[in-house]
Parts: structure tokens; C-alpha cells; sequence
């Protein structure tokens, strides 16, 4: 399935610099980014918060049988991270050699995603690394 | 609101089913449930139609209306219903309500999905819309690798096991070896389930449900016009549903879902029944891991107890709690947007006393538990049998 090109723009400071939002009326913080806050309803202050990017995988698998889009990559691990900032976030771990495990340590790093065909976009997002 | 009742359900054969098209699945499951309620077609008032994808599986969108026309009703308002997976239970409890409300008198509910069209991959995608588009599907998280994510965590924190996550399969396929019109009516070791290709691991394809073809339709009446039609109404005691965040990533738990916590405590409330009495549950395998989380957050055990029981045989047909006489989604099939009213029709037939080889002895109440995408739409209703 081919993403159209202002869809992969509109998400870019989120799939490139891993940012977020956090209300500063409470406190809480949410990647990807929320128009309302779910504490604070309309009274919400949200504003732009960049994630470290540091983070432990939570749980994880390696997908075998994917969809039409990422047919070529598989198999590939998927990890569900919690970040240091709290929210959770799924995506990729890129295969580094080391071993995952729920609470092995990672950080985000920025990735080829997948391309539009031959002559297609090529679409880049952060991913998870071992250390 | 008034009481509502089941008066007459369809079924088609669950499978691979080349020979019929949307169309064909839903003219099959309507006519079957038309001649079991003894209605004819000027007798109903309203239609929810529900698919989840059939504009990807096969370009048809506008269902509901084809389902209206297909079983000669004439004009009468056609709505479809969509909430992923669990799109025949919602569309199931809108019928309700209509019902219910006094709006209208007889409603009829079908579900439909047309799904072996397309190729795997293809299907893979379709179904991969019921989890966050964006940020799941997109970034190469399969359906079967949400609920993979689950199983690891669950495993991470209970101790549940491979083989008692195989054993649910293993239970499923037992009863749809009973049942005619299950997709697969064979029976399947654990051994089998533990060798069978890892689709996301965990998760091997003999733990998932199958890509399905099928439909199925239920007629509603108010209780007190029922007994014009039946001897035997079956009355939806409890009707409830609850939603949650699109994506897994934004949930309390990777290991309870919750809006099945919730929709489970409502129906309850509402029917004033408690786990004890129910005798058989229909409960969304979608994978096993999604059977063993239901059972806990259905009500029925505590979390990290429900994996032993299972293996141990206590959900078993005539064990404990019955429980996917059907065969489930895993051993009677899939076809998404009509499982959740397939459920009521299992349901149905079992508290009629239907069953035939399956049958739950003495069964009087009966639960459905239907949900969509990862959890994000959770649907239960109870059925009565009233004499
Ligand atoms: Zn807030």
C-alpha cells in the first residue's frame, strides 16, 4: 500500500525527532502527539515535546508473515518500548546482532522505512537499537 | 426500553467458499434466518448490515442496502455498521436498541465478509485497518503481531505457556469437529500447534483464526410479539459495549483489555446475573491468547489463572463452562463482520436445545463476547431462554 506523500510529511516531526506533545496543565506527556489532552479535556494546554528517545522493550515479536508493504523485509522485530518520558511506542528494533528481551535497553535511531516502488517515495522513521 | 428477542437466526457454511459471492453469503444466512423465525420479507422494519472491509476484500461498500434488496425488503431504512472485528456485535446490539426503544418492531441484523478474494498479504492489510493506521499498521505491525505483543507480556508476567496457549486451539478445533458448518472440522494435537509455521512469534497460524468466507443474520422482535412466531424466543437479557485507545501503545495494559472488563461488568449489571449462572460463552478467539485473556476479563478467572484452566479441560464442552461450542473463530473461521451475530446464532441454537452433538446440557443462559481490532471495541450480550 503506497502512503501518500503529505501523510508521511504531516507525521515527519514525529517520525524523524520523535516529538510529541505534553500538557502543561498536568503533566502528561503523549507521543504521537494529541489535539486534546485525555486528563484535561478542553481546558488542555498541549504543547511540542521532543521524547529522548531512550527507552525498554516491554514485549516484542518477530513477524514472519507481514503486510504487502514490508513482504520484502520480513522477518523483522517489532518491539512495544516504553521511553524513559513514560509513553509507550511501538515500531521497529533493528537487528544489531544483540539478543532482545524484555527490558533490554534501546534508543531510537533513523531508519530507511520502506519505499513506494521502484520510482516511489522513500519513506524514513525512527526505529529501536539495542545497546 | 422493552424486552427484545431473538426469534430466528442464519447461518451459511463457514470456509473457503469460491462458489458465492457478498451477495450469495448474505441471501444464504437471510433466507435460512427468514424461514426459521417463519417471517415473510414485508414483515420487517429495519436492516443493520455489518462488514468491516468488504470495500477492500471485494470494492463493495453500501451493504446493508444490498443485504435489504438481496432478502426482498422492500424499502425499508438499510444502515451498516463498522467497528473492525467486532462490527456483528455492534451491529447486534443497534438492532437492540432500535428494537428496544419502540422505533420500529422487527429488525433484521446481518453480518458478512467476503474474504478469500484476495491474497494473503492483501488480507493482511485489510485486517490490519482495525488496529492505529498510522502508527501500527504503518510501521509494519501485523494484526497478529498486536496480539503477539500481548501474548510475550502475558507470558512475561503469568507464566503462560506455548502449549496451554496451544491447548485453546487444540479445545476449539475438538468442537468445531462437531459442528457442520465450521470451516475446519478437523481435530488438531498440541504437538500440531507447537510445529506449525510462526506467523509473529509467539504466534504460530495455528494459533490465529482463519481468513473466512461466511455470514449470518438474526431476526428481533419485541419479546411480547415474539411468541407469535416461536415457541421458543430467546431474549437478550443484557446488551453492552465499551471502547478504548485505537492503538496498543496507549493502553492501561498490554495483558487485559479492558473494554471487555468493562462491557462485561454492564452486561451483568444489566441482566442482574452473575459468572455462575452463565452456561456457555462464545467468546472472540480472534487468537488463543485473546481466549485466555477473555476468560479473565470476562469475569470468569483471575488474571494469570485462566491458560492452566483451559489446558486443564475446564472450558471444555459439558466441563465447567462451555465454552466456543461453535468451534470459535479459530476452528469454525472468521469471516469478520459477521462473527460477532454467528455468536448469537451458536448461542441460539444452544439454548434452544439445537446443538445437536455439541449441545450444552440443560442450558438456559448464554453470553456472547465480541471485539474489534485490539481491543478497542469490546461488545457482550446475554441470552435467555424464556419459557
Ligand atoms: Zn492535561
Amino acid at each position: 500500500m503506497e502512503t501518500a506523500p503529505a501523510s508521511s510529511w504531516r507525521r515527519q516531526n514525529a517520525s524523524y525527532n520523535l516529538v510529541g506533545n505534553k500538557c502543561e496543565k498536568c503533566g502528561a506527556v503523549y507521543f504521537p502527539s494529541r489535539i486534546i489532552c485525555k486528563n484535561c479535556g478542553r481546558e488542555s494546554k498541549l504543547r511540542e515535546h521532543k521524547l529522548s528517545g531512550d527507552g525498554e522493550v516491554y514485549s516484542y515479536t518477530k513477524i514472519t508473515a507481514p503486510s504487502d508493504t514490508f513482504k520484502d523485509d520480513a522477518p523483522y522485530t517489532i518491539g512495544m518500548i516504553k521511553t524513559a518520558e513514560g509513553p509507550f511506542i511501538e515500531g521497529h528494533v533493528v537487528d544489531n546482532g544483540k539478543d532482545v528481551k524484555i527490558g533490554a535497553k534501546v534508543r531510537t535511531v533513523l531508519r530507511r522505512m520502506y519505499a513506494d516502488g521502484e520510482e516511489g517515495l522513500i519513506h524514513y522513521h525512527y526505529k529501536f537499537e539495542l545497546i | 426500553m422493552r424486552d427484545v428477542a431473538i426469534i430466528g437466526v442464519g447461518l451459511t457454511k463457514f470456509g473457503e467458499r469460491w462458489e458465492v459471492g457478498l451477495r450469495g453469503l448474505m441471501a444464504e444466512a437471510g433466507l435460512a434466518a427468514l424461514q426459521d423465525a417463519k417471517i415473510s420479507s414485508d414483515e420487517v422494519d429495519m436492516v443493520y448490515g455489518s462488514t468491516m472491509a468488504s470495500g477492500r476484500f471485494v470494492g463493495q461498500e453500501h451493504v446493508a442496502a444490498m443485504l435489504a434488496d438481496q432478502l426482498g425488503f422492500n424499502n425499508v431504512p438499510a444502515t451498516r455498521i463498522e467497528n473492525a472485528c467486532a462490527s456483528g456485535g455492534s451491529a447486534l446490539r443497534q438492532g437492540y436498541i432500535a428494537c428496544a426503544s419502540g422505533a420500529v418492531d422487527m429488525v433484521v441484523v446481518g453480518g458478512v465478509e467476503k474474504m478469500t478474494d484476495v491474497t494473503t498479504s492483501e488480507a493482511t492489510t485489510a485486517l490490519g485497518g482495525a488496529g492505529d493506521q498510522e502508527w501500527e499498521l504503518a510501521q509494519g505491525i501485523t494484526f497478529p503481531g498486536l496480539y503477539a505483543l500481548m501474548a510475550r507480556r502475558h507470558m512475561h508476567e503469568y507464566g503462560t505457556t506455548e502449549e496451554q496457549m496451544a491447548a485453546v486451539a487444540v479445545k476449539n478445533h475438538e468442537n468445531g469437529h462437531k459442528n457442520k458448518y465450521a470451516q475446519y472440522r478437523k481435530l488438531i494435537t498440541v504437538d500440531d500447534v507447537m510445529k506449525s509455521k510462526v506467523i509473529a512469534d509467539p504466534l504460530k497460524v495455528l494459533d490465529c483464526s482463519p481468513i473466512t468466507d461466511g455470514a449470518a443474520v438474526v431476526v428481533l422482535a419485541p419479546l411480547d410479539k415474539a411468541k407469535k412466531y416461536t415457541d421458543t424466543p430467546i431474549k437478550i437479557v443484557s446488551s453492552a459495549q465499551a471502547s478504548d485507545s485505537l492503538g496498543l501503545a496507549q493502553r492501561e495494559s498490554l495483558t487485559e483489555i479492558k473494554a471487555t472488563r468493562i462491557a462485561a461488568d454492564d452486561a451483568f449489571r444489566q441482566a442482574k446475573l452473575g459468572r455462575g449462572d452463565i452456561d456457555l460463552i462464545e467468546v472472540h478467539d480472534c487468537f488463543t491468547i485473546a481466549e485466555i485473556m477473555a476468560m479473565e476479563d470476562l469475569g470468569f478467572y483471575k488474571k494469570g489463572q485462566a491458560a492452566k484452566a483451559i489446558a486443564d479441560g475446564e472450558t471444555r464442552l459439558n466441563a465447567k463452562l462451555s465454552v466456543n461450542t461453535s468451534g470459535g473463530l479459530k476452528a469454525c473461521g472468521h469471516p469478520v463482520g459477521a462473527t460477532g451475530v454467528k455468536q448469537a446464532v451458536e448461542v441460539v441454537w444452544q439454548l434452544r436445545g439445537e446443538a445437536g452433538d455439541r449441545q450444552v446440557k440443560g442450558a438456559e443462559v448464554g453470553m456472547t463476547h465480541n471485539v474489534g481490532g485490539s481491543g478497542a471495541t469490546a461488545v457482550v450480550h446475554i441470552l435467555k431462554r424464556v419459557n
